[in-house]
């Protein structure tokens, strides 16, 4: 059961799928994450599961939408276009509290962008990203341990919140290869008693809607949603920190960025700069807290992300600025190399202490 | 009986002076799974009467344990608050993919979507489509009132030729709107389309038509048999700024003309017109 295999990012995350109980999968082709569909199109009928590939990813999360409706453990994954496609779906589900899990395999953009890996939807995935107010759990994960990992975790989420759980990855880490172990898992007892799975004569008739016509009834299920969403910031904030306890200087990443910020960090240890790294998990709920707590002890923190500065915004509020906070990204698909890292690292030190 | 209106109540008390021995005999009432409260829709709109159609169909099967119905973006988005089943109200033109997601995890359930023309003719036709191209085993009840009802007034696909409307105020014209989208003609050589017919409710003979209509479609529904599509037309009295008697006798005048009634698609039997 937990022997180790060795997987591709994407493949792992689709078995995971399988071993986590989901009942069914609506996806549409797009690159770099069409191994999950054709994966599960290869495994989910072995297990008695519903796997279809819709006309559209529009058609998909609307799937998803019947399915999870109807009180079953439903997913779907896409890639940035097509993850633009969904938001309408999203927002509805999140107003009904409908609970799904969606993936996105995140790739450089605006428009169609390029197929290699980037981080510039993490406004769209963090901040609501459809019409009004709503708020995804997102998790963020940096190897292909944690894309298998995740999926247990964003199904329990969601039903837990009755909310759409995002994982949030990129064209990177869904495509490397390497080794995960799946662990043992059993589905927690989730209330679904809000489900439309047809009206007994022994209960009023469930239906799902977002719809609320009248403004104090809307407001009202605001404050639920909001009171919901503050739930989940002070329960579900996740975060990895290395090296912090010394440390003079500290890169903020995420997920493909996070490896290659850890790479850069033993670099510049290696050449006497104490610096450490912090790992946000959630991306929502983000760990202010933690890093709030870090600024005093820091000289100047550094996000690095595949995009022009996204996630930076996150860590100035976070730190209020007790602490000079500075950006460096690469976009259009492109990569840093650790040594690049450090050497931008190397630069802004110099310019923030020639600065104080 | 409390089922009885306050008009029913009046004359069978007259009934009851005039001839004091005959007892109350109940021959016709609100459907059970018809939920008992005031409607939102304006007088003499069709809603009403396909709502009460399918909630007596859905009565007479016995079936609410196992109906799940899909209300869509328009007049009927409220469909959940008067129809006794579990239901999932669709983001516009949704409707048929969000039956889809349903239908696959509960085969045996009975899935119906119900949708207005805006929404299954224009921002949901993908959607439609693939649907009945996929032969999902459900029923399409497709409202056609030429009209977008709840925006009040657009044109919509269905929308007659020079008839006006608050987006084609000079008339629909061939040439800038192109012609009105006839759906059950359109999707009838489809091979997952198992029955499609277009009925109407305007006068007492089109109702009784329909809810036969209704009764097929839920047999072939559960005998696994395909997609089965019921083009309504209806009317949309407040937009056509008519009485709803001259809007009944506009359907059977001038939209008729349009989209004749009739089955266009029986189990094994294409007859497109």
């Amino acid at each position: 059961m937990n022997e180790v295999k060795l997987m591709k990012g994407n493949e792992a995350m689709a078995e995971a799928a399988i071993r986590a109980g989901c009942d069914a999968y609506f996806g549409y082709p797009i690159t770099p994450q069409s191994e999950v569909l054709e994966y599960l199109a290869r495994e989910m009928p072995k297990h008695n599961r519903v796997v279809m590939q819709a006309e559209s990813e529009l058609a998909s999360i609307n799937m998803v939408y019947g399915a999870a409706g109807a009180g079953f453990r439903t997913m779907t994954s896409s890639s940035s276009p097509g993850i633009s496609l969904m938001l309408e779906g999203i927002s509805y589900m999140a107003g009904a509290e409908v609970p799904c899990l969606i993936v996105n395999v995140n790739r450089a953009g605006p428009g169609l962008g390029t197929i290699q890996p980037g981080q510039g939807d993490y406004f769209q995935a963090t901040k609501g990203g459809g019409h009004g107010d709503y708020r995804l759990i997102v998790l963020a994960p940096n190897s292909v341990q944690e894309m298998a990992d995740f999926v247990y975790l964003g199904f329990d989420l969601a039903e837990k919140y009755r909310n759409p759980v995002m994982i949030l990855s990129d064209g990177a880490i869904g495509q490397m290869m390497e080794k995960v172990q799946f662990p043992d898992y059993t589905i927690p007892l989730a209330d679904k008693s809000w489900a439309t799975t047809g009206k007994p004569t022994s209960r009023k008739r469930n239906y799902i809607t977002s719809l609320h016509i009248q403004p104090e009834k809307m407001e009202e299920h605001n404050h639920h949603l909001e009171e919901k969403f503050n739930r989940m910031r002070n329960e579900e904030v996740r975060y990895e920190e290395v090296n912090t306890e010394d440390a003079d200087y500290l890169l903020v990443s995420y997920g493909l960025t996070a490896r290659i910020c850890q790479k850069a960090m033993d670099l510049a240890r290696e050449k006497g700069m104490k610096v450490g790294l912090f790992r946000p998990i959630t991306l929502f709920p983000f760990p202010y807290q933690r890093l709030k707590e870090l600024a005093g002890n820091m000289k100047m923190m550094m996000s690095v992300e595949l995009n022009s500065g996204q996630m930076v915004e996150d860590v100035r509020l976070a730190t209020e600025g007790k602490v000079p906070v500075t950006f460096y990204g690469r976009m259009g698909g492109m990569i840093p190399t650790p040594e690049e890292i450090v050497q931008q690292l190397e630069n802004r030190i110099y310019v923030t202490t020639n600065n104080n | 009986m409390s089922l009885l209106t306050t008009t029913d109540h009046l004359i069978a008390e007259e009934s009851t002076v005039a001839c004091p021995e005959r007892a109350f005999e109940l021959v016709y009432q609100r459907p059970q799974t018809l939920v008992d409260t005031n409607m939102h829709y304006c007088p003499g709109c069709a809603h009403s009467l396909m709502h009460k159609l399918i909630m007596e169909v859905v009565d007479e099967l016995g079936i609410q344990e196992t109906t799940v119905g899909v209300a869509p973006v328009g007049c009927s988005v409220f469909a959940y608050d008067y129809m006794d089943i579990d239901m999932q109200q669709a983001p516009h033109g949704r409707a048929c993919a969000v039956a889809t997601g349903i239908k696959r995890l509960m085969p045996d359930h009975y899935v119906f979507t119900y949708q207005g023309d805006g929404d299954l003719a224009a921002i949901g036709i993908a959607e439609t489509l693939h649907a009945i191209n996929r032969g999902e085993n459900i029923l399409i009840v497709f409202m056609n009132n030429a009209v977008y009802g709840m925006t009040s007034g657009q044109m919509a696909p269905t929308t007659l030729m020079g008839m006006k409307t608050t987006t084609s105020p000079g008339g629909r014209t061939v040439s800038y709107h192109g012609s009105p989208i006839k759906m059950a003609e359109l999707i009838a050589p489809l091979d997952g389309a198992v029955y499609v017919t277009r009925q109407s409710v305007y006068n007492a003979n089109a109702v009784r038509k329909t809810k036969k209509a209704l009764l097929n479609a839920f047999k072939f529904q559960q005998q696994h048999q395909g997609t089965s599509f019921i083009e309504i037309i209806g009317n949309c009295p407040s937009n056509w700024r008519m009485t709803p008697l001259e809007a009944n006798k506009f359907i059977e005048e001038e939209m008729l003309k349009t989209y004749p009634l009739g089955d266009i698609k029986t189990p094994g039997a294409l007859s497109v017109k």
